[in-house]
């Protein structure tokens, strides 16, 4: 029954860890993506085709082992009802475009749900890889043992020139994608991170805004990662992706600095203003609801709020969204009956944190 | 200062790429710089959808009549094993098969240039099994770079090591080359 509790429990056990930086990283992740040699891409490939590489995945590979992930479960996208569906995706256990591809389409998910590994997703394999906080490199060093033991069974398409080949020319050569999501509630209030954004850019790195438009960024929440995965190592692309993230880091640090210093009565409103809404409210709508979190996020960083847990921050991020919220209510909810459910939720786990 | 690509028109544009670790400095006129793919990024925010729609828009106006003809033929090039066409690939934006990358090989630098920054060739992991080849080759590349430099310094004693090492990966080579030919 592990699907089940893949879908209970909103925070994911691996995110429970304390790490590094976590005030500010939330989390690091590695994505590889990796096709067979001989089989056609699954843009194009036919349904036997697809469902030949599933069931080699489901044969070889469903609960066996590898270092300290035990017992990997193989789920198949086909056995999984949409709400089931809406939740590992707002998880990131599964991406949504593997969750629109029903046919032959699966998963391989570790037991701390730290790993997973999609099937015929828009490459053959692509595995993923979360650690919390600021860990690239050793979330780099897991992935390619990961990568190696896979492809003790499987024929890789690789090419001395080109590297790992893709399906898409965006990805070829490493087939990586590293990136960390950080919480940047200063650089945001302070204006800094508009300006930022296209020197980042400039360094072949992209910064995407969480549960916003482009950029934009409601939770104050960003995704971080290379642009580039042709002609420079793997090594090198973390090193420098971490380079900016320290900065980052830095940046952010001393305008939480600046803000406390020049006006710490006006956050400390903003922060006791957030949670009061956030402990109080009957009706919260979703964009309210992260940008309540994430001024209450600052406040547990900056110690003015002791009462709250950061894991409590983590939980309350995941289980706000549509899927789990339908999840729990056991059915498909309108959204005025969403916005009921996410404020009593919300209520609850904020009562058992006092 | 003409044009390096064509030396024809003068070059207009300069570019500084670090390709595949080596610093170039590039100077074409504005139809070459879009035709190879030189053009860099735009500084401000851009998504991969847009990169990627951007990416084969490379037949803009400027581009000669001789030119279009070739465009025509590399259209038909067809994947011997998965049939996708180059005019299809262009339309989607993914391959449909490993082989596709030696089908459409002549026309891929521009549009691995314009999407990786100007790289190419790929410079990270090996798969370890099946390059294990690859991975004795390249150390075989690294002695005796290491080798020359040694020599060149004079250094004899430690070349005499340097050199042992090769003539023992070297019977590795051999013997792994000898094995997949066996295998043929
Ligand atoms: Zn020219
Ligand atoms: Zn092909």
């Amino acid at each position: 029954m592990t699907l089940q509790r893949f879908m209970d429990d909103a925070i994911s056990p691996w995110m429970r860890e304390d790490a590094q930086d976590s005030d500010i990283v939330i989390s690091s992740r590695i994505r590889l993506a990796r096709n067979f040699a001989d089989a056609v891409f699954p843009v194009i490939a036919d349904s036997s085709e697809l469902e030949k590489i599933r069931e080699f995945f489901q044969k070889e590979y469903a609960h066996q082992s590898f270092e300290t992930y035990d017992d990997f479960e193989f789920v198949s996208i086909r056995d999984l009802t949409a709400v089931e569906k809406l939740v590992l995706v707002e998880k990131h256990l599964i991406s949504p475009l593997l969750a629109r591809k029903p046919e032959s389409a699966a998963a391989l998910i570790s037991q701390n749900e730290q790993v997973s590994i999609m099937v015929n997703e828009e490459d053959h394999i692509r595995i993923q890889l979360y650690y919390p906080g600021f860990q690239l490199t050793k979330a780099l060093e897991k992935a390619f043992a990961l990568d190696d033991w896979l492809e003790e069974k499987i024929n890789y398409a690789y090419d001395e020139k080109r590297g790992y080949l893709t399906a898409c020319p965006t990805n070829v050569g490493t087939g990586m994608r590293a990136s960390v999501m950080m919480h940047l509630p200063a650089l945001a209030m302070t204006k800094q991170m508009n300006q930022m954004i296209p020197a980042i850019n400039q360094l072949g790195l992209v910064v995407r805004g969480i549960y916003g438009e482009g950029s934009e960024s409601i939770g104050n929440l960003f995704q971080i990662s290379n642009q580039i995965t042709l002609g420079k190592s793997e090594g090198d692309i973390v090193a420098d992706l971490q380079g900016v993230v320290k900065q980052l880091i830095e940046h952010e640090r001393n305008a939480r600095k600046y803000i406390l210093k020049q006006s710490r009565e006006n956050l400390e409103d903003r922060i006791f203003r957030s949670y009061g809404i956030l402990k109080y409210s009957r009706i919260m709508e979703s964009k309210e609801a992260a940008r309540c979190l994430s001024n209450v996020r600052l406040g547990v960083d900056l110690n003015i709020i002791d009462t709250v847990s950061r894991n409590a921050m983590n939980e309350l991020t995941v289980l706000i969204q549509p899927g789990f919220l339908q999840h729990y209510a056991k059915n498909t909810l309108s959204p005025k009956e969403r916005d009921i459910l996410r404020a009593s939720l919300i209520r609850k786990r904020l009562g058992e944190e006092d | 200062m003409e044009c390096q690509e064509c030396h024809q028109r003068p070059a207009t544009l300069h570019f500084t790429q670090v390709v595949n670790g080596q610093k170039n400095e590039i100077y074409v006129c504005e139809v070459c710089a879009k035709e190879k793919g030189y053009m860099s990024y735009p500084t401000d925010g851009y998504s991969l959808h847009d990169l990627l729609t951007g990416l084969f828009n490379l037949d803009s106006a400027g581009v000669s009549s001789s030119h279009q003809k070739a465009f025509q033929d590399v259209q038909e090039l067809e994947c011997p094993t998965c049939n996708m066409t180059f005019s299809e690939f262009k339309r989607i934006g993914k391959f449909g098969c490993a082989d596709c990358y030696e089908t459409f090989a002549a026309e891929l630098d521009p549009i691995f240039r314009r999407v990786h920054s100007g790289n190419t060739v790929h410079q990270g992991k090996i798969p370890k099994r099946q390059g294990s080849n690859l991975h004795v080759k390249k150390q075989l590349e690294q002695y005796k770079a290491q080798l020359q430099s040694l020599i060149e310094q004079e250094a004899f004693e430690k070349a005499a090591e340097v050199r042992d090492k090769i003539k023992e990966l070297q019977k590795i080579a051999d013997s792994t080359d000898k094995e997949a030919g066996d295998d043929a």
